[in-house]
């Protein structure tokens, strides 16, 4: 990409994909410790996703305001009013992540209690592992600009949704062999659920990213099917 | 969720159509100014009751195009014009052609405000009366009101027709060169930077009245303003060094333009 007339210009860019960068980096931090807490009832490392929610939160509003400012004094067109727009969207989810991951660490004084929540977790740890790598991932492609691994992985968030439900079954299966794990279990299956809400940010940010990267929009419906009706169908 | 569901989603989703009939439409059009080329092949379509925009840094031709659609470069000696445009569907370089006749269909608004040193009234009702559009007085005062009126000018002159109209603001002199240029009912109206000597609250109204006026004429016009063509426009061409490098929705051009040197100049990375 060429670089502007007015050189303050391309700073102002930078900075907000800079901030970018940042909260992505930040909220799969988040989540990774996050889970990390959950399957090691680790309260203290609970606590600082927590506390780093407040970071994210100070993040988001810094590139809401530069990006408004940089919109008002130099109206960018094309290519950077796309970035601008995509920027405070991906923002937003990002953010959205993050309150995902703190809603997942809040939980685990209450899994941990009275339970060895690792055997009940197995099916959330894969889980878990795969959301991490797509929210990593993500602003790696979009700041690679490669769009194909963008429309990639979009489509991937169908395989979150298929873990989910596997986790959903399993968590049943528990709950119906001793009624003693329905308060830890209902609990790893609201992470569970997180963890798929996650996964549908990543994908929206995949798509806010696509259009800023190519200016076009990928095609609305995605192929999905809501597995967790079936499955209670079927039980 | 079966097939059709999503069909019927898409076809919801799927904009409107925004086809509109081609007023004037140039092909291969080249202009030589003396042993310089300045223009280059230029085809273009514009549609009918739209604000086409044509934008480009200085030098880039888009004066020059503008300028071949009513024949205002006949009147520079060394300029030659090749290609052809044409007026709903008739060549207007055809030897046929009436140049006055052309320019009363085709009007122009130019950059700087230029009244006649004549009275509001006399610079809205030339053109009626020598083009013999009106029969009486009564008839002469009912298109100078109503073309004040297009013009949205007047309300602020209507007390005062008769001062003269060189006295009036550098904005409101513009919207009388305007509606002197709608009083000879023209149905296609070229601007040539028409705000670019007017202040914020001027250019604000002339671009008020481009909207209103694009449901009766078909206009085209020329800006160094980007933002203003973002605004005005529903089509934007983009010219640089004499080519036409891309034409499309005005949406297109600005959000997702397709040409690189398009992207460059808009988005200011040019030079």
């Amino acid at each position: 990409m060429g670089e502007h007339t007015v050189t303050s210009f391309d700073d102002d860019l930078n900075h907000i994909q800079q901030l970018i960068r940042d909260m992505s980096e930040l909220a799969g931090s988040m989540v990774g410790a996050a889970i990390r807490a959950l399957v090691t009832s680790d309260n203290a490392l609970a606590q600082r996703v927590v506390s780093d929610d407040a970071i994210m939160d100070a993040r988001q509003r810094e590139l809401d305001d530069r990006s408004i400012a940089l919109i008002a004094k130099r109206q960018p067109m094309a290519q950077d009013l796309r970035a601008v727009v995509g920027a405070i969207r991906m923002a937003g989810d990002l953010e959205r992540i993050g309150d995902l991951a703190k809603n997942i660490a809040k939980r685990v004084s209450a899994v941990g209690h009275g339970v060895t929540p690792r055997n009940l977790s197995h099916g959330i740890e894969g889980m878990a592992d795969l959301v991490l790598r797509q929210v990593q991932s993500v602003i790696e492609l979009y700041v690679a600009r490669d769009a194909d691994g963008l429309r990639t992985l979009r489509t991937d968030d169908e395989k979150i949704d298929a873990r989910y439900t596997a986790v959903f079954r399993e968590l049943l299966t528990y709950m119906m062999e001793d009624p003693r794990n329905i308060t830890a279990c209902t609990h790893l299956l609201f992470c569970a659920k997180n963890l798929e809400r996650i996964g549908d940010h990543v994908t929206n940010i995949a798509e806010n990213a696509y259009y800023v990267v190519t200016g076009e929009q990928l095609p609305v419906s995605r192929p999905k099917l809501d597995e967790t009706q079936l499955s209670v169908l079927a039980e | 969720m079966n097939m059709l569901t999503e069909a019927a989603i898409e076809n919801r989703l799927s904009p409107m159509s925004n086809e509109r009939a081609v007023k004037m439409q140039g092909r291969d059009v080249t202009v030589h100014y003396g042993e310089k080329q300045a223009l280059f092949g230029i085809s273009l379509d514009i549609p009918e009751n739209q604000v086409t925009a044509l934008i480009g840094p200085s030098g880039c031709g888009k004066s020059t195009f503008l300028r071949c659609l009513n024949r205002m470069n006949d009147t520079i000696d060394v300029a030659r014009i090749g290609g052809k445009i044409t007026l709903d569907g008739q060549d207007i370089y055809d030897k046929a052609i009436d140049v006055v006749e052309l320019r009363a269909r085709v009007g122009m608004v130019f950059q700087k405000p230029n009244p006649f040193p004549k009275s509001i009234y006399e610079n809205v009702a030339y053109g009626p009366r020598i083009h013999g559009l009106t029969r009486n007085k009564t008839e002469l005062d009912g298109i100078v009101e109503e073309s004040l009126k297009k013009a949205a000018l007047w309300n602020e002159v209507k007390d005062r027709l008769h001062e003269s109209g060189t006295g009036l603001s550098g904005g409101q002199q513009q919207r009388l060169c305007i509606a002197r240029t709608i009083a000879v009912s023209p149905e296609v109206i070229l601007m040539d930077e028409p705000c670019s000597a007017l202040d914020p609250i001027a250019t604000a109204k002339v671009e008020e009245l481009m909207d209103e006026l694009k449901q009766n004429y078909t206009i085209v016009i020329v800006t160094h303003s980007m933002q203003q063509a973002a605004r005005v426009s529903q089509r934007t061409a983009f010219f640089h060094l004499g080519v036409l490098v891309e034409e499309g929705p005005t949406d297109t051009i600005f959000t997702s333009p397709h040409d690189k040197r398009t992207q460059d100049y808009i988005t200011g990375r040019f030079g």
